[in-house]
């Protein structure tokens, strides 16, 4: 039986193993070759398409919905509004109390009310998507507007109108945190006091592909089939059973091919239910794909926030205090599983950054306003919070006569494991080595000899970060979430031939995880990485699943994936040792098969005897090759680190923003995948500077949406988005099974503020700051001007 | 109403009785079931519906499939029929030039398209083509170093040849 290893794969790093090696993604043949499966790209039998009538009020009475037109339409083959389809509301609820929290409740279609432009009021079946469209034009819907609040300072007025009655002054969060003894006595006595007021702009997260979803009955499985783009199917199933009144069982929601989602898909869409329920009424496929103007005004949103910081400094430039208030515009209605607390309670928990900043209060809220609703979108509230902290450290280095990098170095958390002022404990990181190779990057590439170049008005910014990335169900608990996210699940399992499928609850979308988690599997068991076959996103296949967020999947995921591997290894070197007569303590697994001392037996003769020869197998040992494993994070969760570093040059004749040169020193740990590791990077970076220079999403004093289409929602191209240059640091993380820490939201965390410092380190001679994004082009051309 | 019309498509003709308001995406994925031409916005900017009419890139979301009746069309699936990946498709994966994949079918043939009209582009040239299609995953640069590298390829090949006919 015992035979010889085959010889070794070219893409295994020098030192034997897969992890740390830019290998080729599973992914990329079929999604170059146009074989992807997108949801867009399923048809089924009879399949019928929908589309929804919307609110063209910002807010308003529902005074009558009339479909009769809609149903005489050619080819509409059903019309539902939410009294029609009689659905549960989408609920997502904090365990706060009610001066701290207020539940709404979200229908799945407008009832008696609606509160944004673009909210669902019925939905439109027909047999092809062009007739839905013209069926939900010939809807008649009849509205008793009421006064919008379209901005935060105008839901929290005295007098406002109320979008849900149930929530005085329009806050849905309103939560005072840590209030250090003694703080208000530090910033009475501080030597410098600095301020930042800043207003940050609502942004959509703009995956590339839409939402969609086909749904249909299946009555052999006696199951509503889903197949949606989702980053969290089990949260869609549930939702989806407790909306229709189906038992978990009776739901299977699979992810097809992902275009992106960056945090829109990582909540539950009002209209994947809806296009379900309309299915299983039917009993026939109902597909819904979301149109981009209903993607640019009734998705969800993110991002509209307003700070006012205080920080108080010594004379020598230590960092006595910080004093905050943010307030979130959260939109019409609470997202799930999140709900509307997921802003402002993420920027109150862990504002202090980077800095040892001994007393710190904070007062977060979120307001509800009649503009669409808002999700997570990558990084949350972190790109604002970081962008307003690193304000501060410029605006007290001004103060203070300091270079501002000298003045981050000073602050700086050098001393691991870290416990802030906010009651996290911060793993080893590397803030400091990373601030530092950032600024000699820059300074040995010659920009801060061009800075001085007086004909050109040059700045150079700096953001310097950490990122909480294994947020464990304890992180979650501390929000007082009822839902809370954290562990995740994996099973292995090994077939005849020796090759190995997996399960993981996350969610790869544009991730490479098909790639990166069978890295991780390769290196545990000894196969070529091919040899794994990732399995994601079925709710059938997957026992339960938080889906892919919080740059959670290699993290958490990818440790529930290697403690499989780990425990199905174990019985490979079991049932190895028994066939070869050894000790299964001296078996190792290596090159697809494990060794006993000068033997050697493939996992394909190993998995020959589990499998069909169950007879030969060891006493107490049963039949197949199988293992299931969980992971979670005990504590306070992994920071990933970086500094970004950017140069712009300002037009004077036009107030435009040139991104000369951008650096980014990362630490995500152990780089399972370093070429993945740098287009996240890239990515990242590149959304960051959207929301710094370009992307709003702004509405009139009415609530209308202004940005309908891409001629008004200004994405950056490739004119605008510069090559970035990375530099890696690696502090491996200490409890995660591979070292890794995330590596999925940290390029957009910083861009903002290093584009913000730059501008306006470009404009020191001016006297004009600028503190808010998008960064008003016309404020930097009168800047200019008057100088 | 219904039109009778004659489309080809990847040198494959097809004989289709379409609504005249269809447009050339729609028939391409949802008529032909050539899905790799995504749609991501429906009015022209994104891109991800580029395909090749008689080869020059063209916003298929724009296009009545009527309007090109009698045209040569190549989508993403005319690249790498036999399954294996062409040299552009390749510097793609070799430059992590995706990630979701969902504007890649568009990048592809804006392209292909682009290439073949001017081989020996400069990277600055190239990173202006790039900038008619958007992409939310990647931050651009590697797939204009994608589309750089392939050019290079493509000049080397041509070299290689002409020296070799010289012989």
């Amino acid at each position: 039986m015992a035979a010889e290893p085959p010889p070794r794969d070219p893409h295994l790093r020098r030192d034997g193993a897969w992890v740390g090696a830019s290998v080729p993604r599973r992914e990329d043949p079929r999604l170059l070759a146009g074989r992807g499966r997108f949801v867009d790209d399923i048809t089924l039998p009879g399949m019928l398409h929908a589309q929804f009538v919307r609110s063209t009020e910002a807010h308003a009475d529902l005074l009558a919905v009339d479909l009769d037109e809609v149903r005489a339409t050619p080819g509409v083959v059903a019309a539902y509004t939410a009294a029609d389809l009689d659905l549960a509301d989408i609920t997502a609820e904090l365990d706060r109390p009610p001066h701290e929290f207020v539940p709404t409740a979200m229908p799945v279609l407008a009832r008696g009310k609606v509160r944004y432009v673009g909210e669902p009021i019925a939905v439109v079946v027909a047999k092809d998507p062009y007739a839905a469209e013209d069926g939900v034009e010939a809807a008649v819907v009849e509205y008793a507007p009421l006064e919008p609040v379209v901005t935060d300072l105008g839901a929290l007025a005295e007098d406002a109108p109320l979008v849900h009655a149930e929530a005085p002054r329009n806050t849905l969060v309103d939560v005072s945190l840590f209030a250090t003894e003694g703080i208000d006595d530090v910033f009475a006595s501080a030597p410098v006091v600095v301020e930042v007021r800043s207003k940050t702009g609502r942004q959509n997260a703009l995956p590339l592909e839409t939402r969609g979803v086909v749904a249909d009955w299946d009555d052999r499985d006696e199951q509503l089939r889903v197949q949606t783009c989702s980053q969290v199917p089990h949260q869609v199933r549930t939702v989806l059973a407790r909306c229709v009144g189906l038992d978990e069982k009776q739901v299977r929601v699979t992810v097809p091919d992902m275009g992106g989602g960056f945090g829109q898909k990582c909540v539950v869409g009002r209209e994947e239910i809806a296009a379900a329920a309309a299915a299983l009424r039917l009993r026939r496929p109902v597909k819904w794909i979301e149109d981009r103007r209903d993607a640019l005004t009734a998705a969800f949103l993110a991002r509209e926030q307003r700070y006012t910081v205080r920080a108080a400094f010594s004379a020598d430039g230590e960092i006595l205090g910080l004093d905050a208030d943010v307030v979130c515009d959260m939109g019409a209605y609470s997202c799930y599983p999140f709900t509307a607390g997921i802003e402002p309670l993420m920027a109150s928990a862990e504002m202090p950054s980077v800095y040892r900043v001994p007393a710190y209060r904070v007062r977060g809220r979120a307001v509800t306003t009649n503009k669409a609703p808002t999700a997570p979108y990558r990084g949350v509230s972190r790109p604002q919070y970081v962008m307003v902290v690193e304000r501060i450290f410029e605006k007290a280095a001004r103060a203070l006569g300091m270079d501002a990098v000298e003045l981050r170095r000073r602050n700086v958390i050098t001393v691991f494991p870290y416990t802030g002022v906010n009651n996290i404990t911060y793993d080893p990181g590397s803030y400091l080595e990373s601030l530092d190779l950032c600024e000699a990057t820059l300074r040995e590439e010659g920009w801060f000899s061009r800075r001085s170049d007086d004909n050109k008005v040059i700045g150079i910014g700096f953001a310097c970060f950490s990122e909480r990335t294994g947020y464990g169900s304890g992180a979650f608990a501390q929000r007082k979430m009822q839902v809370v996210p954290g562990f995740d699940l994996s099973e292995i399992r090994m077939d005849l031939n020796g090759t190995v499928s997996v399960t993981t609850g996350t969610l790869s979308h544009g991730q490479s995880h098909e790639t990166t988690m069978a890295q991780i599997v390769a290196d545990r068991l000894g196969v070529p990485y091919d040899r794994v076959k990732i399995v994601q996103g079925d709710t059938d296949r997957i026992t339960y699943g938080w889906g892919s967020f919080a740059s959670r999947s290699i993290t958490i995921g990818g440790s529930a994936v290697a403690a499989a591997s780990v425990k199905l290894g174990d019985q490979l070197r079991e049932i190895a040792a028994h066939l070869l007569s050894g000790d299964p303590e001296a078996a190792v697994l290596e090159d697809g098969g494990v060794r006993v001392g000068s033997s050697w037996l493939s996992y394909a003769d190993i998995a020959d005897v589990a499998y069909l020869k169950a007879h030969l197998l060891p006493k107490g040992v049963g039949p197949g090759l199988s293992a299931t494993a969980s992971f979670d994070v005990g504590g306070d969760g992994t920071f990933s680190n970086a500094t970004h570093g950017c140069v712009v040059e300002l037009d004077p004749g036009t107030g435009g923003v040139e991104i000369l040169r951008y650096v980014c020193v990362e630490d995500c740990g152990v780089a399972i995948h370093p070429q993945v590791v740098e287009g996240q990077a890239r990515g990242g970076i590149a959304q960051g500077i959207a929301g710094a220079l370009f992307e709003e999403v702004r509405y009139d004093d009415a609530g209308q949406p202004l940005a309908p289409s891409f001629m008004e929602y200004k994405v950056p191209t490739a004119m605008e988005i510069p090559d970035v240059r990375i530099e890696h640091l690696e502090t491996p993380c200490a409890f995660t099974e591979n070292g890794a820490k995330g590596a999925g939201e940290g390029g957009t965390i910083g861009a903002p503020a290093a584009v913000l410092n730059a501008v306006n380190d470009a404009l020191r001679h001016t006297g004009v700051e600028l503190d808010d994004t998008p960064i008003p082009r016309e404020a930097i051309f009168r800047a200019l001007e008057t100088s | 109403m219904i039109q009778l019309m004659e489309l080809t498509v990847n040198g494959e003709r097809h004989d289709l009785a379409i609504e005249p308001r269809r447009t050339l995406v729609d028939v391409l994925r949802h008529d032909l079931g050539l899905t790799g031409t995504h749609v991501g916005c429906e009015h022209g900017i994104c891109g991800a519906c580029t395909v090749l009419v008689d080869g020059a890139p063209a916003r298929a979301c724009l296009i009545f499939a009527a309007q090109v009746e009698g045209a040569e069309i190549r989508t993403v699936e005319s690249l790498s029929p036999e399954g294996e990946l062409n040299d552009l498709q390749q510097c793609f994966s070799e430059h992590h030039g995706l990630q979701c994949g969902f504007c890649t079918p568009g990048m592809l043939m804006l392209a292909e398209g682009y290439l073949a009209e001017e081989p020996e582009p400069t990277t600055e040239e190239i990173r202006e083509v790039v900038a008619s299609n958007l992409c939310r995953c990647t931050g651009y640069q590697t797939i204009v170093e994608a589309i750089d590298d392939c050019a290079s390829r493509r000049r080397a090949a041509f070299q290689e040849q002409l020296a070799g006919s010289r012989v």
